[in-house]
């Protein structure tokens, strides 16, 4: 497998570090003034960000950093029954706009 | 028919053309008391202690490909009991004292081979971890034994011992009732025991869906069409979270490949289970000479029962780090098992929000030697709405209640337990 890092270009797999499902998104932190209807509410959303997985059998977007490579984190769409790479870009949207106007094709199939 | 040296003689006699098939292949009933859903070692091991232990025999396995083509099939084929926490030692002991019993009570032979379990340790630090994880298996009343460098060469001298050794010998932790058995043999014994006692192990029956009426399982949707059913219990391992999304819920899982590899086969040279110390390699040598080991996972979310170049190499150089003499022996095979990794690294035997609906999984690479007292204690939940006490800790509840069973203290990272 060889992921395409949009500052480096494709590299070997064992360059990177898989940091898992990129589709979770961060709950707020519990701020103690909820009533108990929105403190079970939050302990669901964080039961669900910390513990739940999707875990797909076909396409998934998940975290990559490029820890052999230029450092930064990348969101990788893979198919995981194939291991097909579909699409790589960088986890920080405003590098990744950077990028995309440096070079406008790239990603397209 | 029983096996025995008798029938192997009779059979020899008549040139074995008038053996018994080993299972009937029934087609699906319209309807069952319990359905089982994964013919893997564990269902089958459910499906025989319904039998045995509660006398519930309308009941059927439900397997989408054919029996030992999943991990029962694809596994290292260790068994042991040195786990650390007092939940994991009690239930992987309990497995471990009904290996040492099954060949007979089945009347098939699993060649279950206690040779004995050593891991290896290469610092100070691991061996202060060492001495912790061997004191509380022996407060479980559980084998352990602490050897020194020499006792180590000893009982496996294909271990580098040498001074300029990369990761130096320090001792290890034994367990002399640890051991194998052949993985393949399990499935079939179980089945042939579960067959026996009526009840129908249907193959290519893959589950695709749940009747669900008002919170409580009607039965299941499948290739061979409907099967009506009371309770059902879903024992599928690397397909969990699919099986369990077809009902609505989702799992603190995820799926992942490990590899396992085999050499030619030599003579004789390793008459242990050894585990290195210094990174993730066990090894076996099996009854037929092949050096049987595994690795690592290969590291991210995978449902492709194959893995990848990179792992293989890091696997063949902590191969040939720990046992030199290895790197002279040509790999024959290698393959690779989807594993349901948890969040905790520990398995799940649970009640579902749905009534009537049980789940069993989250093996993560470990659950082959956990065969028996999973199938045990599944059972004993399925017939009695009960948890069984070796298996109560083991809830899906634990993670919203923070009871996690974490033995590596890793956290909520599947892919590193
Ligand atoms: C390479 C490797 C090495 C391992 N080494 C060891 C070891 O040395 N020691 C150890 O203790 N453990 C080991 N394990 C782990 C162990 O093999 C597993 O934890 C255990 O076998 C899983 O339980 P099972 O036998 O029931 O799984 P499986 O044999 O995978 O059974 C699950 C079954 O469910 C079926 N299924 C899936 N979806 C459906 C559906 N929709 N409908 C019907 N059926 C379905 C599958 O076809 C499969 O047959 C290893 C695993 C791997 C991959
Ligand atoms: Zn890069």
């Amino acid at each position: 497998m060889r992921l395409d890092c949009p500052w480096c270009g494709p590299r070997p797999v064992d360059e990177f570090v898989h940091g898992g499902d990129a589709g979770k998104r961060r709950p707020m932190a519990p701020d103690g003034q909820a009533g108990a209807d929105e403190a079970r509410a939050q302990r669901r959303a964080w039961l669900d960000y910390v513990y739940r997985r999707n875990n797909p059998a076909g396409r998934i977007a998940e975290f990559w950093h490029h820890s052999g490579g230029c450092g930064c984190w990348l969101v990788v769409e893979r198919d995981t029954v194939s291991h097909e790479i579909a699409r790589v870009r960088l986890a920080d949207p405003e590098a990744d706009r950077a990028v995309q106007a440096r070079d406008p094709g790239r990603n397209e199939p | 028919m029983r096996y025995s040296l008798g029938a192997l003689l009779r059979h020899a006699v008549a040139g074995h053309r008038h053996w018994p098939a080993l299972l009937r292949r029934p087609e699906p009933r319209a309807a069952y008391d319990t359905v089982i859903i994964g013919g893997g070692g564990h269902g089958l091991a459910t499906a025989y202690y319904l039998a045995r232990n509660h006398a519930i025999t309308d009941v059927a396995v439900l397997e989408r490909g054919w029996l030992g083509g999943g991990n029962v099939g694809r596994n290292t084929t260790i068994i042991r009991s040195n786990y650390l926490l007092p939940e994991n030692i009690r239930f992987y002991d309990h497995a471990l004292r009904l290996w040492e019993g099954l060949s007979q009570e089945l009347n098939y032979n699993l060649m279950v081979s206690q040779r004995g379990a050593l891991v290896v340790f290469h610092t100070p630090a691991q061996r202060d971890a060492a001495v912790r994880r061997g004191n509380a298996m022996r407060l479980e009343g559980v084998d352990a034994v602490l050897l020194d460098r020499a006792g180590v060469l000893k009982l496996a001298p294909l271990i580098d011992g040498s001074p300029r050794a990369r990761f130096p010998v320090l001792g290890g932790l034994f367990q002399p009732r640890g051991g194998s058995v052949r993985h393949d043999a399990v499935a079939w014994g179980f089945a042939r025991a579960a067959d026996r006692r009526g009840i129908d192990i249907i193959q290519n029956c893959e589950v695709t869906g749940f009747r669900i009426e008002k919170g409580r399982v009607r039965g299941v949707e499948t290739v061979k069409g409907p099967i009506a059913a009371r309770r059902a219990g879903i024992v599928v391992s690397g397909r969990s979270s699919q099986v369990t999304a077809l009902a609505g819920l989702s799992l603190p899982i995820e799926s992942h490949v490990l590899q396992c590899f085999v050499t030619e086969p030599v003579k004789p040279v390793l008459d242990t289970v050894v585990s290195f110390g210094a990174a993730h390699f066990s090894v076996v040598q099996s009854d037929r000479g092949g050096i049987v080991f595994n690795g690592d996972l290969d590291g991210y979310n995978s449902y492709a029962q194959r893995g990848n170049l990179h792992t293989v190499a890091s696997v063949a150089s902590a191969a040939v780090s720990f046992m030199p003499g290895l790197a002279r022996l040509r790999l024959l095979r290698h393959w690779g098992g989807i594993n349901d990794m948890t969040m905790d690294g520990s398995p799940i035997i649970s009640r579902t929000p749905i009534e009537g609906l049980y789940f069993n999984g989250g093996w993560c690479y470990g659950g082959f030697k956990a065969t028996p007292a999973s199938g045990w204690t599944f059972a004993h939940l399925i017939a009695t709405g009960e948890p069984h006490p070796l298996a109560a800790p083991f809830t899906l509840s634990r993670f919203e209640t923070g009871c996690v069973i974490d033995e590596s203290g890793t956290g909520p990272h599947p892919g590193r337990h």
